[in-house]
């Protein structure tokens, strides 16, 4: 017995020529060093920078702060309260709105209704829209001239109605143009989940006398369970990332603030402030549960 | 009998179901399309036309003019260029170092291969905006070290790279679980030949890996290509942006015509679209293979 499991070692170890550590060392060396240099050293430095004071041009003039940047966002910083109020009304919107009706979409769809391939592509589309091109076809729709603003009645420019800058709609707006891309892409990751799913326990639940809805929620959900959860935390990250189309539709004047845009006002162009540090460790902090929750449901088995 | 009537009669009521919900599906779909049609309807649209007559006026001229023009004045195929140069080395590139990723951390044990699996799947999860900072200073001062500035800020290299950076991990780990369904025997009559790791990866289990990089590559081409954040930070001079990034100024610059804006909106959204209707079944498994594992 020993003599086999230390012949298994030598040969381990044969197996592994000097040319072959080379390889192996290369192979793992240089994407580790790549990713840790490029994603994970700035990462732990942004944490480090957000409790100093900083311009952001010579090193010298970095002072520490304490958690001075922390207390004016919390304290002095209304637009703080603001964009924490528009990253959770997106988190809710597309928790409770739109992500269930992607789900929803997915699930008919799947059922094979007439033309359901044309309707698969049909969704698709704004998935592989960037959301800067998204967020121009949108200001066609809603803005001075646009479609909409025919409808509702005032189709020159002149008169158009204010629709982004409209305080009491403006979120709905938003939400509404996220929905477009989001819908489809929950559909997409749900559709193809189902695919998966074995359709004889579909059957075997119509034989018995099973609704549709109790079809799902008793036979098809608890199946998908792996998706569920990946949909949930997808959802969650994407809110809490956006960033892509406040920055089309606003630019930088925060006229719709939300915590991935703090980050980016307070650090780009001459002057940087170490607040924007702060805004997106405090970013980080919220993304940490969806992250933990991920990893553990995909890694699940390699742990164990 | 009575069973066999009820039977009927919820038959009849999926039926009914059924219809509506189909009506319901088709009109979503309908409005889905709104904006994409209404944006290509004025594209076709000159700005005076629409100026005098309004927006529902009967359209006296009906051309790609738009298109031409917007070709001239917004230097749009500079930008699609710089878009490709940009996104062709970058999905090369992570694809290439994903796969070695995934061939080391399945075909070998060694102790780490789980830690560096999170490492790099976590790092694809952070908000971008938490590497911004230093990641921008450290392109500032890695220039000046060498003395060229733009030797990483402002250059296609540096953009490149962190592309890279943070799409690995998504690679590697896609390509990790697709590995893990490649039986081990494979690799085991590859290493009783004596052949050596560089051998082992590049000829037995490259060939291997077609699926999930003909899905990933097409997926990330179009990520790459979408991509707003990076090259807003990190790229100063106007003819070096891709063009997702160079619409935000063409949008201020030529807001006064937005007909000829909504030409150059489907122009910069046309290559994702073709990718997506030609490649439509690797773009969708590309995306469910991140998904669903295995």
């Amino acid at each position: 017995m020993t003599t086999t499991a230390a012949s298994k070692k030598t040969r381990r170890r044969r197996a592994f020529s000097r040319g072959d550590r080379f390889t192996l060392a290369m192979f793992l060396g240089v994407p580790t060093f790549l990713h840790v240099v490029w994603v994970w050293i700035p990462a732990i430095a942004t944490i480090g920078l957000s409790f100093t004071y900083w311009n952001g041009v010579s090193l010298s003039n970095i002072r520490w702060a304490g958690l001075a940047n922390y207390d004016t966002i919390f304290t002095a910083s209304p637009q703080f309260y603001d964009a924490l109020r528009n990253n959770t009304y997106w988190l809710l919107w597309f928790t409770l709105i739109a992500t269930p009706l992607g789900v929803l979409l997915a699930y008919q769809i799947d059922r094979k209704i007439r033309g359901s391939k044309i309707y698969e592509s049909v969704y698709y589309i704004p998935v592989v829209l960037s959301l800067a091109v998204i967020g121009i076809i949108w200001k066609f729709m809603l803005g001075p001239g646009g479609l909409v603003q025919a409808l509702l009645g005032y189709p020159e420019i002149e008169r158009a109605i204010p629709i982004f800058s409209n305080y009491d709609i403006n979120t709905y707006v938003i939400l509404g143009i996220a929905s477009w891309r989001h819908i489809g892409y929950i559909m997409l990751l749900y559709l193809a989940g189902l695919k998966s799913v074995d359709p004889s326990l579909r059957e075997a639940a119509a034989i018995d006398g099973a609704t549709e809805w109790q079809t799902f929620r008793k036979v098809v959900f608890p199946a998908m369970k792996p998706v569920n959860t990946i949909i949930i935390v997808i959802t969650v990250i994407e809110s809490l990332r956006a960033f892509d189309l406040i920055y089309i539709i606003y630019g930088t004047s925060t006229g719709w603030p939300i915590l991935g845009m703090l980050v980016f006002v307070n650090i780009y162009g001459q002057a940087a402030s170490m607040l924007g540090a702060a805004y997106a460790v405090i970013l980080f902090l919220l993304s940490i549960i969806p992250i933990v929750f991920y990893l553990r449901t995909v890694f699940r088995d390699d742990v164990a | 009998m009575s069973g066999i009537v009820q039977d009927k009669k919820y038959r009849d009521r999926q039926k009914r179901k059924d219809f509506f919900i189909t009506v319901f599906i088709a009109i979503f779909a309908f409005v889905w399309m709104v904006p994409l049609l209404w944006t290509f309807w004025t594209s076709l649209r000159p700005y005076s036309d629409v100026i005098q007559n309004g927006v529902f006026s009967k359209p006296s001229t009906l051309n790609f003019q738009n298109y031409i023009t917007a070709y001239d004045r917004m230097d749009i195929w500079e930008y699609l260029t710089n878009s490709f140069i940009v996104a062709i080395p970058t999905v090369i590139l992570t694809l290439f170092f994903g796969s070695l990723m995934a061939f080391v951390v399945t075909r070998y044990s060694f102790k780490f291969n789980l830690y560096l699996l999170l490492l790099f799947t976590a790092g694809n999860l952070l908000p971008v905006q938490l590497v911004y900072a230093p990641l921008f200073k450290m392109y500032i001062w890695i220039g000046d070290l060498v003395g060229n500035r733009n030797l990483l800020y402002d250059s296609f290299t540096g953009l490149i790279l962190v592309h890279v950076a943070l799409q690995m991990g998504f690679a590697t780990f896609v390509m990790s679980s697709y590995m893990k369904t490649i039986p081990k025997e494979i690799s085991e009559s590859a290493l009783l030949d004596g052949a050596s790791v560089f051998r082992h990866y590049w000829n037995v289990i490259l060939p291997l890996l077609r699926p999930p990089l003909a899905a990933l590559s097409v997926l990330m081409t179009t990520w790459i290509y979408n991509e707003f954040f990076w090259a807003i930070v990190l790229i100063k001079s106007d003819n070096k942006r891709p063009i997702t990034s160079a619409l935000g100024r063409l949008q201020g610059e030529f807001v006064t015509d937005f007909n000829l804006l909504a030409a150059g909106a489907i122009m910069a959204a046309l290559p994702t679209l073709l990718i997506f209707f030609i490649l439509k079944r690797q773009f969708v498994s590309g995306l469910t293979l991140g998904s669903t594992k295995g």
